[in-house]
């Protein structure tokens, strides 16, 4: 049998990106990440149960390039997937199906995203007393 | 025209596919969600007010006592929903069936031994002098 040349499934090389479908995989990739991230939080109730010198060690590490670096991601993955989970509940309730209500909610996300971030980082510095 | 249905009455009652599951991980993905929304944003605030604290002021945070309740429902949330979600990606993508088997059980073993040493060290710190 002969194959028709014609191009199949898409190609992600030339695949032109669009917003719903980068946030669809955004949300799994941050609930990877933060599947991961799980281990920073039960690390320092860990280490603040075990006593002095474990907790000395997480907060020294926690405030290091590396962690601080971990932190940032952790807290962009958290409040991406806070903020497009909601979003996916109102979907799960039969609203904003249509596809101009998906990108207004899509940039909606992005831009709380954002701004959670940035005012969750300006009060944690404000209140680091080292 | 009426529709053929292959089914059996019970199955009709029942109302499954042929996977016979689905709703119950979907509804409990869903109920952890709602459940994560006010836990994470309380823990957010939380977490800015002891940036730099000293063990002490962690452990008293802890034992206010409302903290510790709301970290142990925190935890429990999280891994539930963390078990969820994860389950469906690596259904997604580990396509040979026994490591797909092999890979569920490790993920499902790593969530309960975090959410066990994290609440356990919530009660320590919670109930300990």
């Amino acid at each position: 049998m002969m194959s028709d040349p014609r191009p199949l499934s898409p190609h992600l090389q030339i695949y032109r990106w669009q917003l719903t479908s980068v946030m669809s995989i955004l949300h799994r990739a941050s609930g990877v990440a933060l599947a991961v991230g799980t281990i920073l939080l039960v690390s320092w109730l860990g280490a603040a149960s075990d006593g002095p010198e474990p907790y000395a060690a997480l907060q020294h590490f926690l405030a290091s390039w590396l962690g601080l670096l971990l932190l940032f991601g952790w807290s962009v993955a958290l409040f991406y997937h806070l903020s497009n989970g909601i979003r996916h509940l109102v979907w799960d309730t039969g609203h904003g199906l249509d596809l101009r209500s998906v990108y207004v909610g899509g940039w909606i996300v992005l831009a709380a995203t954002a701004g959670l971030t940035i005012v969750a980082w300006i009060a944690g510095i404000s209140h680091w007393r080292p | 025209m009426a529709m053929i249905r292959m089914s059996s009455p019970l199955a009709r009652a029942i109302g499954l596919g042929s996977a016979k599951e689905g709703v119950e991980h979907w509804w409990a993905q869903r109920v952890t969600a709602v459940a994560l929304v006010p836990l994470v944003l309380w823990f957010v605030i939380a977490v800015i007010g002891l940036v730099g604290a000293d063990r002490a002021a962690v452990i008293a945070w802890v034992k206010s006592p409302m903290p510790a309740v709301f970290l142990i429902l925190l935890l429990v949330a999280t891994f539930y929903h963390t078990a969820l979600g994860l389950q469906v990606v690596i259904e997604d993508y580990v396509h040979s069936e026994g490591l797909r088997l092999g890979t569920l059980m490790v993920m499902r073993f790593l969530c309960i031994v975090l959410a066990l040493r994290g609440v356990i060290a919530v009660l320590m710190m919670a109930l300990g002098a």
